[in-house]
């Protein structure tokens, strides 16, 4: 028996009944939130074991026709191959740590308040919406997902939508995705019209029959696909909407905007990686987006101090690895760098939430300090994750993808994309233990309360496991569904070259070190020089982008609604209008309160239409 | 009956609804009111009348027996009505019960 649908009709159950019954009892809420994704991440591990122990081949589930009209008649049918079971896997584990620790999480965060049961009901909704988009078996089905996960994200960004600045972030990131999801969709099109079918598959098997390699409607095509791919995670030009989005609750940060929905893109291009190929061009293009990003949002987070803003530019500078890896053609270390990203910035995110909460909602890390005597727990996660992130070498999974991604785009002779990302390790590690030294370490300045229960220590552990070396022996099972590209058996320069990026790792390490353990002198004198002070503002704002659109899109299309408020097309419009209130106002003047009056005009209205019957 | 046509039966008809109609629309005492009402509600029995006897039909005479019936429940109505019209503001004009503020 096929239970693949299973997976998604778990976490619907869960956000029906949540949705209906949204006076549940918090613990209710809770245990059918993250209940809910249990069952479905159980039914993932069996699915995965037998996949991986069985014979390996992907298969289909046709659910039913689900539109049907002329030859467009996509299915409800999902799929599951070595990348789809990756993604299952990494969804619904991950996406389990997190929901249990969301429910001690939203319960300190709520302080008493009501809205556990609506939060979990978005949760779970979003849950189903990412399945969707990794099991569908056509881009049809996989829109739907994408733009549910959108809506999810902007449900939760919002979460608080009673502090005005929570909206405006939800409607931000909502309005920038869709920039993305427009060009997604066009491509759609694009494709539907060429191949008259929207099924992966056999757009895989016949694009390489209709194009040739360098077509210009192939490259359009993977264009428009990258398009969509930059709204969803978060990389130049479509960035700005992600730290903004740190306005939601932390597990919410954690879930959507680190583990799963920003990966969406990558997944997107793993997916097409057919039309990528033959567009040479824009798989280079897509590399050199996730370079230019990765080092943006690196010095971007040097500068941050709100500890949930740095692990976003962060977040986006990770995904730059995996654009980079994509675009070097390193598919499976792209995917492979994706499963381990998730497992240690689930795991930040979560102990971020952690220690924002023993501090009592505070996010600035320079008012924190020395935490690491009264959060012990948070501190050795933060260390463990913190690690993995800044790559360093042998003991970390961070440091087997990103190395094996710097490796490949060397091999592959893409000498300066290999080069940026190795600035961006070294500027990964510094700006990591920078974060890490000035919140745990120094001098205490807030009297922190450590979070207790399995609910908040179980994913926690777990995570930090995943994140160790240990991590990094779960092979995704990708050698059937995406090209793989060995760099080659070049023995002395692959050691050379990893033993570089894993040196840069630790000299960041140290420069962190040296700047922020101890006194903070050299620190303090770097940033209060002239240059200091203006690079310090500009990455902090991460490089002006906000400004930038702001200037360039946001004021001009104010300023041309303000100046076409009356023109001509809007004054005919409203002529419409101006007759229905005339004709309103001559009815009213009918209502007076009069029988008489009402009794006349009955009988009128009987004449009339006696006259009408006689002669009509 | 032979002599009568049936136009002119249903032109006198149509005269006494549009008689008691004005005389309801126009009317303020109670009574007259009701008046007017029998006289619409008969003038309809009238038209049931000649039409029946124009086709030779029983239809008619049938229906004039319910209009009656109608005509005796209303006036009953009417005039309990009336009665507490007269007790609570004293006065049998209709527009002192008006509360519609027309």
């Amino acid at each position: 028996m096929n239970l693949l649908a299973l997976t998604i009709v778990f976490p619907l159950a869960g956000s029906l009944a949540l949705s209906f019954f949204p006076r549940m009892a918090d613990r209710a809420a809770a245990t059918i939130g993250a209940g809910s994704v249990g069952l479905s991440a159980l039914v993932s591990a069996w699915l995965i074991y037998t996949f991986v122990t069985g014979d390996g081949a992907p298969y289909t589930q046709t659910l039913w026709t689900w539109v049907s009209v002329g030859d467009f008649t996509p299915a409800f049918a999902l799929y599951f191959d070595g990348l789809a079971a990756t993604m299952l896997g990494v969804i619904t584990g991950v996406g389990f740590l997190i929901h249990l620790f969301a429910g001690w999480y939203m319960k300190h965060d709520l302080d008493g308040g009501p809205g556990m049961g609506r939060f979990f009901a978005y949760m779970n909704l979003f849950i189903v919406a990412m399945l969707l988009l990794v099991l569908g078996d056509n881009l049809f089905l996989l829109f739907l997902g994408w733009e549910g996960v959108g809506l999810c994200s902007y449900l939760l960004i919002g979460y608080y939508y009673k502090d005005e600045a929570n909206a405006w972030a939800a409607f931000k990131a909502f309005l920038i995705t869709r920039i993305g999801d427009v060009f997604l969709a066009i491509g759609l099109f694009l494709l539907f019209t060429t191949f008259g079918t929207l099924d992966i598959q056999t757009l895989l098997e016949q694009a390489p029959q209709a194009w040739a390699e360098g077509d210009p409607m192939a490259s359009l095509a993977a264009l428009l696909l990258l398009g969509g791919a930059v709204g969803k995670s978060a990389q130049l030009p479509l960035q700005t909407w992600l730290p903004d989005a740190m306005a939601g609750p932390t597990p919410v940060s954690a879930l959507i905007h680190a583990a799963t929905m920003v990966t969406a893109g990558v997944y997107l291009i793993a997916r097409m990686h057919v039309i990528f190929e033959l567009a040479p061009a824009v798989l280079a293009l897509v590399g050199v987006v996730g370079a230019v990003t990765l080092l943006l949002a690196g010095f971007a987070a040097l500068c941050q101090t709100d500890i949930k803003r740095v692990l976003a530019y962060s977040t986006m500078s990770q995904i730059g690895y995996m654009f980079l890896a994509l675009g070097v053609g390193a598919w499976d270390a792209a995917i492979f760098h994706l499963m381990i990203h998730a497992f240690f910035k689930a795991l930040l995110f979560l102990a971020s939430g952690s220690v924002i909460i023993a501090c009592h909602h505070e996010q600035n890390i320079f008012k924190m300090g020395g935490l690491r005597k009264s959060l012990p727990l948070d501190y050795a996660v933060f260390i463990i994750g913190g690690a993995a992130l800044a790559a360093l070498p042998l003991v970390t999974a961070g440091f087997y993808s990103k190395d094996e991604i710097l490796w490949l785009s060397f091999a592959n002779g893409h000498h300066v994309l290999w080069f940026a990302g190795l600035v961006g390790a070294f500027l990964t590690a510094l700006y990591t233990f920078r974060m890490i030294f000035i919140a745990f370490h120094g001098e205490a300045q807030i009297k922190a309360h450590a979070g207790r229960g399995i609910a908040h220590h179980l994913p926690l552990i777990v995570l930090a496991v995943l994140s160790t070396f240990l991590g990094a022996w779960i092979h995704p099972p990708l050698a059937d569904v995406l090209p793989v590209h060995e760099g080659g058996d070049h023995g002395t320069t692959k050691l050379i070259v990893e033993v570089l990026s894993a040196a840069v790792a630790i000299v960041g390490l140290g420069v962190a070190a040296a700047l922020y353990l101890g006194s903070r002198q050299t620190a303090e004198k770097l940033a209060s020089n002239p240059l200091g002070r203006g690079l310090w503002q500009l990455w902090h704002n991460a490089w002006g982008f906000d400004t930038l659109y702001d200037r360039v899109f946001v004021r001009p299309y104010l300023l041309l609604t303000r100046l076409h408020r009356r023109d001509w097309i809007n004054s005919t419009v409203n002529v419409a209008p101006q007759i229905a209130l005339m004709l309103n106002s001559a009815l009213v003047t009918t209502q007076s309160g009069r029988l008489r009056w009402y009794a006349l005009s009955l009988f009128a209205g009987a004449a009339v239409l006696l006259v009408a019957l006689l002669f009509g | 009956m032979n002599g009568i046509p049936m136009e002119h039966g249903l032109i006198l008809a149509a005269l006494l609804f549009t008689l008691g109609l004005v005389g309801l629309v126009v009317r303020r005492n109670t009574l007259f009111i009701l008046m007017c009402l029998e006289i619409m509600l008969n003038s309809a029995g009238l038209a049931f009348i000649v039409a029946g006897a124009a086709h030779g039909a029983p239809d008619g005479q049938v229906m004039f027996i319910l209009v009656i019936t109608l005509a005796a429940a209303e006036a009953s109505i009417g005039l309990g009505l009336l009665l507490q019209l007269h007790r609570r503001f004293k006065t049998i004009d209709i527009d002192a019960a008006s509360e519609m503020h027309g």
